[in-house]
């Protein structure tokens, strides 16, 4: 029915196997927590919505504050809030039931502090029937309380994808995080691992600082910094990530408007997701992004395929009509 | 980009409205409408949201409640207090005589309302005021000294008429005066005042509370049916806790 409303444009994809009206999908952590809101966001436009991750145990998350716009972009630390698996279990089931007759496939999304952890919440996650599960290696909210985050290392990253891909037959996507030095090794060693897709990427670290009083102003002291200021960071490591792998990317980061969309999809991501944006945009983001991109393609005539990882090709000149030098361009490819 | 990141203001008067509650008035202003709220912070301790009680200046009107609101209530003149906002969508501007009614400190923002409602030259108020107990009762003069028509309710039947605010809407609703309600209370209130103002087709505005995180509509935590408090409102037309999704493209 997406497709049908952005036009006479196709902007339907297909993520390891799930069928997706939109690439447009709706990143863990904005509005997940509850069954209505998954509804809502796909209601509203989402071509798939991403839960709230999930913790094998309740977390009540941090005090307040927690999330603030500070001009050029959001941070947060949430800490995570969530009411613990099996009660995840229950209202993935919901949102999965919910969902099913306007064909948005439901991402349910876990955390742990044990690849053996990952292993058991992908396991019992399943019993809810997502259509996918994310994997969240990276949030950069738990890193000081638990441990080293598994997204920071290539080792721990493929070690929680081998265990989570060997305890459920649903495709698993691992989300990557941008504070590394070297993205595209990790990506690498998750996609060697056997992983389905990856999300580049979760929220940088940041925090703020209160001129009066010199006090951190979240509670947490440092937080993800999301929203437009995250942008170019996402492109250039989704464009690192498709660069060395073939691996459909979900490209997450400061994506606000139909351009940005074109901006992800062209450095190589296959769906794009879609958060703080709804900050900015309101209660018809969804919508709006995905109107915006279809009239972007349908002006110059392309599709979404034709766009896809066009940054990779950006040197040849056949694929744009005015190809830039940029410098330094060859060492930031890695391969 | 702007942002809406804190700023340190001043108390430059502090208010005692009634046995539980003080208005701190701020030496900012913030442009903001009747209804919208602002994030209070305390360095080091929390922060919470607050229906804005006036805008220029800033002002706030707290009920103690429990250990943050305890530390307000413990600020004196000349002492900081951090603010971030305006968020949330407040009352409309109406037309025609409105009715405001007031739950207990659910009050806070309806005073603010009222003013503004007159200053734009609409056809009058009334408050409809409710409480357990009269030491309870919140901006009974401030309304009467606004010229309003005052109705008092309490549980106790210590001061007005004995009972809950809805007794006494209800045959104001039914008098056939007022274009629309504004209210501001406990949920049970404006459930109960939605089914009244369905009944007697006055188009009603609500305001509603609920447990509030990051305050600019990203996580969820103050959803209800589908719709975020935060965001979404938290004033609501009638019979807002709809199913999500009728708005639907």
């Amino acid at each position: 029915m997406c497709a049908l409303a952005s036009g006479s444009v196709d902007l339907s994809c297909r993520i390891a196997g799930i069928r997706l009206s939109n690439p447009l999908v709706l990143a863990s952590g904005i509005w997940g927590t509850s069954p209505a809101l998954l509804e809502r966001a796909a209601r509203t436009g989402a071509g798939a919505v991403t839960a709230k991750t999930c913790t094998p145990v309740p977390r009540r998350g941090h005090k307040n504050p927690t999330a603030i716009d500070w001009g050029y972009g959001l941070i947060n630390a949430m800490g995570l809030p969530n009411p613990g698996i099996e009660e995840e279990v229950r209202l993935l089931e919901e949102a999965v039931h919910r969902l099913a007759p306007l064909g948005v496939p439901v991402i349910a999304s876990i955390s742990a502090d044990t690849a053996e952890s990952f292993g058991r919440s992908a396991e019992i996650v399943s019993r809810a029937h997502p259509s996918l599960i994310e994997v969240n290696i990276s949030c950069p909210n738990l890193q000081s309380e638990q441990h080293e985050m598994f997204a920071a290392s290539a080792e721990a990253a493929a070690n929680v994808t081998r265990i989570v891909k060997a305890a459920t037959a649903i495709p698993c996507i691992i989300k990557l995080s941008p504070n590394v030095p070297d993205i595209s090794a990790i990506a690498l060693a998750v996609a060697a691992a056997g992983a389905d897709a990856i999300t580049a990427i979760n929220t940088m670290p940041g925090m703020l600082v209160d001129a009066e009083t010199g006090a951190p102003v979240l509670a947490n002291r440092s937080g993800g910094i999301s929203g437009p200021a995250l942008k170019p960071i996402a492109l250039r490591c989704v464009h690192q990530i498709a660069s060395v792998v073939d691996v459909p990317l979900i490209g997450t980061g400061g994506v606000l408007t139909g351009q940005d969309a074109v901006e992800m999809v062209s450095a190589g991501a296959l769906c794009v997701g879609v958060g703080s944006a709804v900050f900015y945009r309101g209660e018809n983001t969804f919508s709006l992004i995905r109107d915006e991109l279809a009239a972007w393609l349908q002006e110059r005539g392309y599709t979404l395929e034709e766009i896809r990882g066009r940054t990779g090709r950006s040197r040849d000149s056949r694929s744009m009509s005015n190809p830039p030098p940029v410098p330094g361009w060859e060492a930031d490819s890695a391969r | 980009m702007p942002g809406s990141l804190h700023r340190p203001a001043r108390v430059t008067a502090k208010v005692t409205e009634n046995a539980k509650t003080v208005s701190l008035i701020l030496d900012t202003a913030m442009p903001a409408s009747p209804g919208q709220f602002a994030m209070l912070w305390l360095p080091g301790v929390d922060e919470k949201p607050f229906s804005i009680s006036g805008a220029d200046p800033l002002q706030f009107t707290i009920a103690r409640v429990g250990p943050f609101s305890d530390l307000l209530h413990a600020l004196q003149v000349g002492d900081p207090l951090w603010v971030r906002g305006p968020f949330g969508r407040g009352y409309s501007a109406g037309t025609g005589r409105t009715l405001l009614v007031g739950g207990g400190y659910g009050a806070a923002p309806l005073h603010f309302l009222g003013r503004a409602i007159l200053a734009a030259g609409a056809d009058g108020i009334d408050a409809a005021l409710g409480a357990k107990i009269s030491s309870d009762l919140l901006f009974v003069e401030r309304f009467q000294a606004l010229g309003a028509d005052v109705h008092l309710a309490t549980e106790d039947g210590s001061t007005g008429r004995r009972g809950r605010v809805t007794d006494v809407v209800a045959p104001l609703l039914e008098s056939g005066r007022f274009a629309r309600l504004c209210a501001c209370g406990p949920e049970g209130m404006l459930d109960s005042l939605a089914a009244l103002c369905r009944a007697s087709r006055v188009p009603a505005e609500l305001s509603y509370e609920a447990y509030m995180r990051c305050g600019i509509g990203i996580c969820g935590s103050c959803e209800h049916g589908g719709r975020l408090v935060c965001m979404d409102g938290p004033v609501f037309t009638a019979a807002p806790l709809n199913p999500p999704g009728t708005a639907a493209p």
